[in-house]
C-alpha cells in the first residue's frame, strides 16, 4: 500500500511539474491580470495623472453601467454584431458552397475565399478607407458625391465598418463552412437524392440540419470576433472624429477609457462587462441553440 | 417491380475501367447478388442503377426504360446504404415519411403507409426516437423500412450487413430474404462475403477487376465454376488448385500421379490445371505425396493444409471423427476422381467435360 501511494504522490508531483511552465505563463498573463482588473473596477482614479486613485467599491461600476455613454456603446456594439455575424456566416457559406465543386482550379478561388482572414486588419482599414474616401474613394468614380463623407456620417459609419469587419470575417466564415461542408456524410446525401428531394428540400431538409454543428461553431466564434472588433474603428473613425460616438463599440471604449481618458477604473469595468456579456452570450448559445443542432449519430 | 438490364455498360475513371462491359440481366422479382473482392466494380455497378454513377459506355434499362440519363429520383429505386444513411436530425417516423413527403403523398397516407412498413420490420414503438439513439440492427431496419415503404421497381443494395455484429448479421440475412420474397421486389444485393451470396441470392453474379466472372445460381457456381477465380473465391476454404500435365491416361503432378477419370477424358494432352474441393480430398493410403503444414481445428471438422512436393497447398477438410495428423508427417492426399474439375493452365478458364 505504501508503495503505491508513493508512486501516485510520484505521478501527482511528475504532472505539476509538467503543467507547471503553462501554469506560471498563465498566471503572469491572464490570470493575474484578469484578477487585478476586478480590483482595478473598485478604484476611481482622478482627472489628473499622479494623484493617488481612491477606492469606491461597487458604486463606479453602477455608475458606469447608468451612464449614457455606456448606454450608447451597447447599443452600438449590439447593432455592429447584428450587422457582421449573420451577413459574414451567410457570405461564409454562400461562397463555401460556391467552391464545393469538384472543379478544375477550385483551389485557387478557395485561396482567395479564405484570404481575408490572414489580412491584417490594418492593411483593410486603409484599403477600405481610400475606397471610401469622399474624393478618390469609389462613390465618387460612380459619380456619386457622398456628403458628408461616409465615415464622418452619424447614419453610414458604424455599417461602413461592418463592412469591413465583414469582408474580414468572410475568410474565417468560409474556411469553417468549407469545412463543414466536407464532411458532410455523403450517402445521406445520396439517399436524399434517391428519396426523391429536390434541390430546395435537399438544401434545407438535409444540407442545413447536417451542417447546424458547423453553423452553431461559426455562430459562437462570429459572436466572439464581433464583440471584439476594434482596429477598423481605431484606423478609420479614431477619436478625432466627430462622429465617434455612434462607432463607439464597447472595445473600443474601453481603448478610449484607457488610452485617451487615462483612466484606468472605467476600462476596468467596461472589460468586465464585456467578458460578462460574451460569457453569458455564449453560455446562451449552448443552452439554447445546441438543442437545435443535430451531431450525426455514431 | 421490374427487370434490370445492363448492356455492354461500361464505366471508366480516366484509362481505369471500374467496370468494363458488362451484360447482366436481373429478372422481375429476383433478387441477384453481386459477389467479388473489394475493388471488383461491383458497388460500381449498382451505383450506377442508383444513377449515383454516369454510365460511360453501354445501356442501362430498368423495366422498359433507358435509364443511363435519366436523374436518380426519377428512377423508382431505392436504395439500402452500408452506413444505413440515416437523417440524423429526423425522427424514425420522420425518416421513413421523407420518401413519401417527396413524392407529395397527403399526410394521413403517408402517416399510414410509413406506420406499415414500419410495422413489418418491427419499429413501431421507435418511431419518435432518433437515428443516434438507436442501435446498429434498428438503424438498418429503418434504413430497410425507408427503402420499402415507396414501394419501388428495384432495390438497391450495398453491403446492407457489413457492420453488424455476426448473430445479428445472420439474422437480419433472414429477414432480408423473407422480406424480398414476400414483396417480390427486384434486387440487387452487393457483398464481398460469398456466405450472404451463397444464402441470399436466387443468383449470384461474380465479378473480379471490373468483369463479370460467371452468373449462376448458388449451387451451380459451387459445382460449376466457370474459370478458376470463381473457384477459389467461393468456399470457405476454395477450391484447391494442382497445376497438372496430361500423359496418356495419367495426370502428372509433381507429387505424383493420378488416372484421367471418366469425366475428364475430354481434356487434351498439355498442361491443365486441375481443381478439388476440400470435401473431395482425403488422407488415405495413396494419393499425392505431401506434408502436412497446418491443422486448423474448427470443432465439427478439421482442415489439414498439406504441402505438395511442387510447393502448391492442399487444404483437406476431415470430419471431426476422423484421423487428425500430426505438424511435419508425411501424408497421401487422395482425390475423389468423380468431383474433380479442370481448368485451362493459361488462361484459368474452365474446361467443359469436366465435371
Amino acid at each position: 500500500m505504501r508503495t503505491r501511494a508513493t508512486r501516485r504522490h510520484k505521478d501527482w508531483a511528475l504532472a505539476y511539474a509538467l503543467l507547471l511552465p503553462g501554469l506560471v505563463i498563465f498566471s503572469i498573463f491572464t490570470f493575474w491580470p484578469f484578477l487585478q482588473n476586478f480590483k482595478l473596477a473598485l478604484y476611481q482614479n482622478p482627472p489628473y495623472p499622479g494623484l493617488p486613485s481612491t477606492f469606491v467599491g461597487l458604486s463606479q461600476v453602477g455608475d458606469v453601467l447608468s451612464s449614457v455613454t455606456f448606454h450608447q456603446s451597447l447599443i452600438s456594439t449590439l447593432l455592429f454584431v447584428v450587422m457582421v455575424v449573420p451577413t459574414g456566416l451567410l457570405g461564409g457559406l454562400v461562397l463555401a458552397l460556391a467552391a464545393h465543386k469538384a472543379l478544375k482550379g477550385m483551389a485557387i478561388f478557395q485561396v482567395i475565399f479564405s484570404s481575408t482572414v490572414v489580412t491584417s486588419v490594418a492593411v483593410a482599414a486603409v484599403v477600405f478607407g481610400t475606397l471610401m474616401d469622399p474624393v478618390v474613394g469609389l462613390l465618387p468614380w460612380l459619380g456619386l458625391d457622398p456628403h458628408p463623407a461616409i465615415l464622418s456620417n452619424p447614419t453610414w459609419a458604424l455599417p461602413a465598418v461592418a463592412v469591413i469587419a465583414i469582408w474580414q470575417f468572410l475568410g474565417l466564415s468560409f474556411i469553417i463552412m468549407t469545412a463543414g461542408l466536407q464532411s458532410l456524410p455523403e450517402e445521406v446525401l445520396e439517399a436524399a437524392r434517391l428519396d426523391g428531394a429536390r434541390a430546395p428540400t435537399m438544401f434545407f431538409r438535409v444540407t442545413i440540419p447536417l451542417l447546424s454543428p458547423t453553423i452553431f461553431f461559426g455562430l459562437v466564434v462570429g459572436f466572439i470576433y464581433a464583440f471584439q472588433s476594434f482596429g477598423q474603428i481605431d484606423i478609420l473613425i479614431g477619436s478625432q472624429n466627430a462622429e465617434f460616438t455612434h462607432t463607439n463599440v464597447l472595445l473600443f471604449y474601453i481603448y478610449r477609457a484607457l488610452s485617451v481618458q487615462n483612466d484606468p477604473g472605467l476600462a476596468a469595468v467596461l472589460s468586465i462587462v464585456l467578458f460578462a456579456i460574451l460569457l453569458s452570450v455564449t453560455l446562451l448559445q449552448f443552452r439554447f441553440l445546441e438543442r437545435r443542432v443535430h451531431y450525426a449519430g455514431n | 417491380m421490374a427487370r434490370v438490364h445492363f448492356a455492354n455498360v461500361s464505366k471508366r475513371y480516366g484509362d481505369v475501367a471500374a467496370v468494363d462491359d458488362l451484360s447482366l440481366e436481373v429478372a422481375d422479382g429476383e433478387l441477384l447478388v453481386l459477389l467479388g473482392p473489394s475493388g471488383c466494380g461491383k458497388t460500381t455497378a449498382l451505383r450506377m442503377v442508383a444513377g449515383l454513377e454516369e454510365v460511360t459506355e453501354g445501356s442501362l434499362m430498368i423495366g422498359d426504360d433507358l435509364v443511363n440519363d435519366v436523374d436518380p429520383k426519377d428512377r423508382d429505386v431505392a436504395m439500402v446504404f452500408q452506413s444505413y444513411a440515416l437523417y440524423p436530425h429526423m425522427s424514425v417516423a420522420k425518416n421513413i415519411e421523407f420518401p413519401l413527403r417527396q413524392r407529395k403523398i397527403e399526410t394521413a397516407e403517408r402517416k399510414q403507409r410509413a406506420l406499415e412498413a414500419a410495422t413489418t420490420l418491427g419499429l413501431e414503438d421507435l418511431m419518435d426516437r432518433k437515428p443516434g439513439q438507436l442501435s446498429g440492427g434498428q438503424r438498418q431496419r429503418v434504413a430497410l423500412a425507408r427503402a420499402i415503404v415507396r414501394d419501388p421497381r428495384v432495390f438497391l443494395m450495398d453491403e446492407p450487413l457489413s457492420n453488424l455484429d455476426a448473430k445479428l448479421r445472420v439474422q437480419t440475412r433472414g429477414d432480408i430474404v423473407a422480406l424480398q420474397r414476400r414483396l417480390g421486389t427486384t434486387t440487387l444485393y452487393v457483398t464481398h462475403d460469398q456466405v450472404e451470396a451463397m444464402t441470399m441470392g436466387h443468383r449470384i453474379a461474380v465479378m473480379q477487376g471490373g468483369r463479370l466472372q460467371q452468373v449462376a445460381a448458388p449451387q451451380d457456381l459451387y459445382e460449376r465454376p466457370a474459370n478458376t477465380f470463381v473457384a477459389t473465391f467461393l468456399g470457405s476454404p476454395g477450391m484447391n488448385l494442382i497445376p497438372a500435365r496430361r500423359q496418356g491416361d495419367e495426370l502428372v503432378t509433381p507429387s505424383g500421379s493420378l488416372v484421367v477419370p471418366a469425366e475428364l477424358s475430354g481434356i487434351a494432352p498439355g498442361e491443365v490445371t486441375l481443381g478439388a474441393r476440400p470435401e473431395s480430398l482425403s488422407l488415405g493410403t495413396e494419393g499425392l505425396r505431401a506434408t502436412v503444414s497446418l491443422v486448423e481445428m474448427l470443432g465439427a471438422e478439421t482442415q489439414v493444409h498439406c504441402k505438395l512436393e511442387g510447393g502448391t497447398t492442399l487444404v483437406v477438410r476431415q470430419g471431426h471423427d476422423q484421423v487428425r495428423p500430426d505438424l511435419g508427417h508425411s501424408v497421401l492426399v487422395s482425390v475423389d476422381p468423380s468431383s474433380l474439375h479442370a481448368f485451362d493452365a493459361a488462361t484459368g478458364d474452365r474446361i467443359e467435360g469436366s465435371q
